[in-house]
């Protein structure tokens, strides 16, 4: 009662602004997205660098030599599974059901964590067997090229944290709504850009 | 009904688009459903033909898995970003194909650069001659 009491009262207040083109979702989103759209620029620069140098093995090993494609296709499943778990959190919070968000997004994050854990061990795997970012150019793209996608799940499931302690507290409020938009736009985002990656990288590299 | 309902009614329709904003940018269960299993074909596919060694020629194998690529990026666009020609009256559209043209151009100069800067240069450059550069 009191909050539409005190919105009535600001919404008499003199406006000297325009206010019929401001909609602070939507500008959120389209703010959002150009930012997705030059994230998206600096993944093509990774790309095209690890397609010039992609086949510079300097003697060392090549794709073929190093890369399990069963674990790629399990993490490969890992980010399609939290891609439609986001999917069904974002339709549990047009609902309102706090709990049920709540779940959808945890399942996410555990599934998140799940494809962050194989791609360390991957790498860890990759280090052990002497096949080092400084080994050869090949090696030194791909670390950059797949550590930053990693970089940015790695980011990702920090926000996600970070939003499901705010959506706990404080409830599906527009500003968590919000949030949550511009997460699923990032995370869907993110399984985009490791289409690429899985095409790219791992598929097209072992076959040669 | 709707002619002359309450303010209460226009408030909560207000609160309604405004929380809500766009539906087309929302997906329904079944958008994402759909999305889901064609995303699941479509990175099964390039997979299995790959694990399996399906096909003999590596053209044909790398033009597939280019291809079904492609096709999985609309696929996750559509149905999971909710792409269309309409939410913010285009300007994602453009910001995306803006997006899409400067990382072809990224991209294909790049390998173009790249390839004839490989072919114009290296055939001079035996293994041991690169062994033997300062």
């Amino acid at each position: 009662m009191t909050m539409s009491e005190i919105n009535t009262q600001t919404a008499e207040k003199p406006e000297f602004y325009l206010t019929e083109d401001h909609h602070p979702e939507n500008s959120t989103n389209l703010g959002f997205w150009l930012y997705l759209m030059s994230d998206c620029l600096i993944f093509a620069v990774l790309f095209a660098t690890y397609a010039v140098v992609g086949r510079n093995y300097a003697a060392g090993p090549s794709p073929a030599d190093l890369f399990d494609l069963k674990l790629v296709a399990i993490n490969t499943a890992m980010l399609l599974f939290s891609s439609i778990t986001y999917g069904f959190a974002m339709l549990q919070m047009e609902r309102g059901a706090k709990a049920e968000t709540l779940f959808w997004l945890g399942i996410t994050g555990l599934f998140g964590l799940a494809f962050l854990g194989l791609e360390l061990y991957e790498f860890y795997h990759l280090i052990h067997e002497g096949a080092t970012p400084q080994r050869s150019a090949f090696l030194s793209a791909f670390f950059t090229l797949v550590g930053t996608h990693g970089l940015h799940v790695t980011f990702g499931i920090i926000w996600l944290i970070t939003l499901m302690v705010q959506v706990s507290k404080r409830g599906l409020i527009p500003e968590n709504r919000r949030r949550l938009m511009c997460l699923s736009m990032f995370w869907h985002f993110l399984d985009v850009v490791w289409i690429g990656v899985f095409s790219v990288v791992y598929l097209m590299g072992v076959v040669g | 009904m709707s002619s002359n309902a309450p303010s209460h009614e226009d408030a909560h329709d207000a609160h309604h688009a405004h929380s809500h904003g766009h539906e087309a940018s929302h997906g329904s269960l079944k958008s994402y459903v759909i999305g889901f299993v064609l995303s699941v074909i479509l990175t099964a596919i390039p997979f299995w033909l790959v694990m399996g060694e399906v096909i003999e020629s590596k053209a044909a194998l790398v033009a597939a898995i280019m291809i079904l690529g492609a096709i999985q990026i609309v696929v996750h666009m559509v149905y999971f970003l909710h792409m269309n020609t309409k939410s913010e009256g285009g300007w994602t559209m453009m910001a995306l194909i803006f997006t899409i043209v400067i990382v072809a151009i990224a991209l294909a100069g790049s390998l173009w650069v790249m390839y004839h800067l490989n072919a114009n240069m290296m055939p001079q450059m035996s293994p041991e001659m690169m062994r033997n550069l300062p």
